[in-house]
């Protein structure tokens, strides 16, 4: 286990904000002040956060539809993050692009993604780029467990498998895609099993566990920077509210029993238990970050709110590069 | 073929994922097998690469071969390609090159016969190439090479498969995105032809001057951006249009360019008769060859057309 205190605190920092940011997200949501459509990453921080910890700023990253905790945990900035969520002007994507396109190119975030399964070619492709660049970036491709059964996944394996690609496919199981449990969908208990199709190394980790992610994601990352090619990582995740936030609250298929029995194994907790265990911090100063995150999460909503919405022309701008 | 030597040792970015090499393999001794990779036909995973690689700071030329083993890419062509830049607010450039070849002729049947080039006028966020000759395919190719843009790039497979038409020089030169090439100049009827429809106006040209009858080919060389000021020159011009194009007629190209002719007051005025398209009709391109001459528009179609024109 890392000792590094700075980090392991920064780890937490993240967590929370993750959790903030994607509650107030949801209550704003309901509030009507954000548009269209919110996926919740809560439930599943230690998986964006423990990734993400074992990367640098200069390797990148492809997301999901649900994909505002692998912005935050790659250091995206929460306020232009809310402020596309509101369809400001000044968000990340200048109101073009809301909750499922958030993007942060300067810190390697190659966008979240409306269409499941669709970045992991494109994650294949930048680590083709990290490959020809002829340095050790690597780049890791989020993804769930229903993306698996996308046709990308198998030829994005395939691809990075022949030609010993720099990058790490980072399975979120977190048993449901959408509407559909994973035991109907998949034909494995493990998606990692599926590895063993592409010649490449799969395991599967608790991935509620931040810690175990962040060895688990250290160790295959070390692996691609050194030209050991790619891994499959699963992590068993939960994620804590519906498929997405609806204005219309469809029924959730998940049974009570099991989204409460996930409830009480949260992330959060267990990392705090640790971190007071190990020495880390005490409650006081785990709180004391909780409150600075909170009032930061403020902050960007206010930030947002108080932004200037895009004149309806420009809607007809950024079509082309220059 | 120079136009991919000659931009691959410009700059070292220029890289090529294909299904197939091809006659790319004849640059693999210069520039080695990392940068002409001959891919898996995953057609899905290596498009979204090309495209993951290109918003990484390479510029990598992306061919499937025919245009139609693609369209299990298509996800990452409407959904990621067409829209990523604009999506993410123009953050990050994607500069790439989407080449594959479309057209019939060879009875291939429907599947290896297609021109789908309008649906993908249709997507927004594309720049859409059809050259109608080697000088305008080399000139094009680099100057889509350099563009910063996902640049689709449709080869006609027969166009490609005939010797030099023309003369290609050696020498380095581009041909602009976005501009048309007034082919043959004339005074009776502009005929605006796409690809490889542009030699068929040229042959139906010759054969009507016989009769004294003049026809201007504009060829509009990019369909993404469309140079309609030289179609409604040409137009204006002449009073009479005819378009043709090898898709299917609803919706083709030959439609936006009729819609573009006439709804420009100065273009509709100087119309002596209503534009004629010649098109394929809307069917799946058919095995027999007697069957797929009937679809395919070609010369007599093209004079067909003019005389219809003329009434």
């Amino acid at each position: 286990m890392t000792t590094d205190s700075g980090l392991l605190l920064d780890m937490y920092r993240k967590m929370v904000t993750i959790r903030t940011f994607d509650a107030r997200a949801v209550e704003e949501f309901h509030e009507g002040n954000i548009p269209g459509v919110v996926h919740a990453y809560i439930g599943q921080e230690a998986v964006a956060v423990g990734v993400c910890s074992a990367l640098r700023s200069t390797d990148r990253i492809a997301s999901t539809h649900r994909g505002h905790g692998h912005n935050i945990a790659k250091g995206a900035d929460i306020n232009l993050m809310m402020a596309e969520l509101f369809g400001r002007a000044n968000g990340y994507c200048h109101g073009k692009g809301g909750s499922m396109h958030i993007a942060d190119f300067s810190v390697g975030m190659l966008g979240a993604n409306g269409i499941v399964g669709a970045g992991m070619p494109i994650a294949t492709g930048a680590a083709l780029a990290a490959k020809l660049e002829g340095g050790d970036g690597v780049a890791v491709a989020f993804f769930g467990d229903g993306a698996s059964n996308e046709g990308a996944f198998h030829g994005s394996l395939n691809l990075a498998s022949i030609w010993n690609l720099p990058v790490i496919f980072v399975c979120e199981n977190n048993r449901w895609a959408s509407s559909n449990s994973a035991a109907a969908t998949l034909s494995v208990e493990d998606v990692s099993a599926r590895a063993a199709g592409y010649n490449i190394p799969g395991l599967t980790v608790e991935g509620t566990d931040v810690l175990t992610v962040y060895e688990a994601a250290q160790e295959a990352v070390r692996q691609a920077r050194e030209g050991g090619g790619p891994t499959l990582l699963e992590c068993k995740t939960y994620r804590w509210r519906g498929h997405s936030e609806s204005r219309g609250n469809p029924p959730d298929p998940r049974p009570v029993s099991e989204i409460e029995l996930s409830q009480s194994h949260d992330p959060i907790s267990v990392f705090i238990d640790l971190l007071m265990e190990q020495g880390v911090a005490t409650r006081e100063q785990l709180q004391q970050i909780d409150q600075e995150v909170a009032a930061a999460v403020e902050s960007a909503i206010e930030f947002a709110r108080s932004s200037p919405l895009p004149r309806p022309e420009d809607a007809l701008t950024e079509v082309f590069a220059p | 073929m120079e136009a991919f030597r000659e931009e691959m040792r410009r700059d070292d970015k220029v890289f090529h994922i294909c299904g197939n090499l091809g006659p790319l393999a004849a640059l693999v001794p210069e520039f080695g097998i990392e940068r002409l990779r001959a891919s898996p036909i995953s057609e899905e995973a290596y498009v979204g690469a090309g495209l993951g690689a290109a918003g990484s700071g390479f510029r990598p030329i992306i061919s499937p071969g025919m245009m139609t083993f693609a369209f299990t890419a298509m996800d990452q062509i409407v959904n990621q390609m067409a829209k990523i830049h604009y999506m993410f607010g123009g953050q990050a450039a994607f500069p790439l090159v989407f080449r594959a070849s479309t057209g019939g002729g060879r009875s291939a049947a429907a599947q290896h016969s297609q021109s789908p080039h309008p649906m993908f006028m249709n997507l927004a966020g594309l720049k859409l190439v059809m050259p109608s000759n080697p000088y305008d395919a080399k000139g094009l190719m680099k100057s889509a090479i350099r563009d910063n843009n996902p640049v689709v790039f449709f080869e006609d497979q027969l166009l490609a498969a005939l010797p030099d038409r023309c003369p290609v020089p050696e020498e380095e030169y581009l041909v602009p995105i976005g501009e048309a090439d007034v082919k043959r100049e004339g005074s009776d009827v502009t005929v605006v032809a796409i690809s490889k429809m542009a030699p068929e106006a040229l042959k139906a040209a010759d054969e009507l001057e016989a009769e004294g009858i003049s026809l201007e080919v504009v060829d509009p060389r990019t369909l993404v951006p469309m140079d309609t000021p030289a179609i409604r020159r040409s137009v204006r011009k002449t009073g009479r249009v005819v378009i043709v194009d090898e898709a299917c007629i609803t919706g083709s190209a030959a439609a936006e360019i009729s819609a573009q002719i006439t709804e420009d007051l100065e273009t509709f005025r100087a119309l002596k008769s209503p534009p004629v398209r010649v098109c394929a009709p809307d069917v799946p391109i058919p095995y027999s060859p007697v069957m797929e001459q009937y679809c395919l528009p070609d010369k007599d179609n093209v004079i067909a057309g003019v005389r219809k024109a003329l009434q």
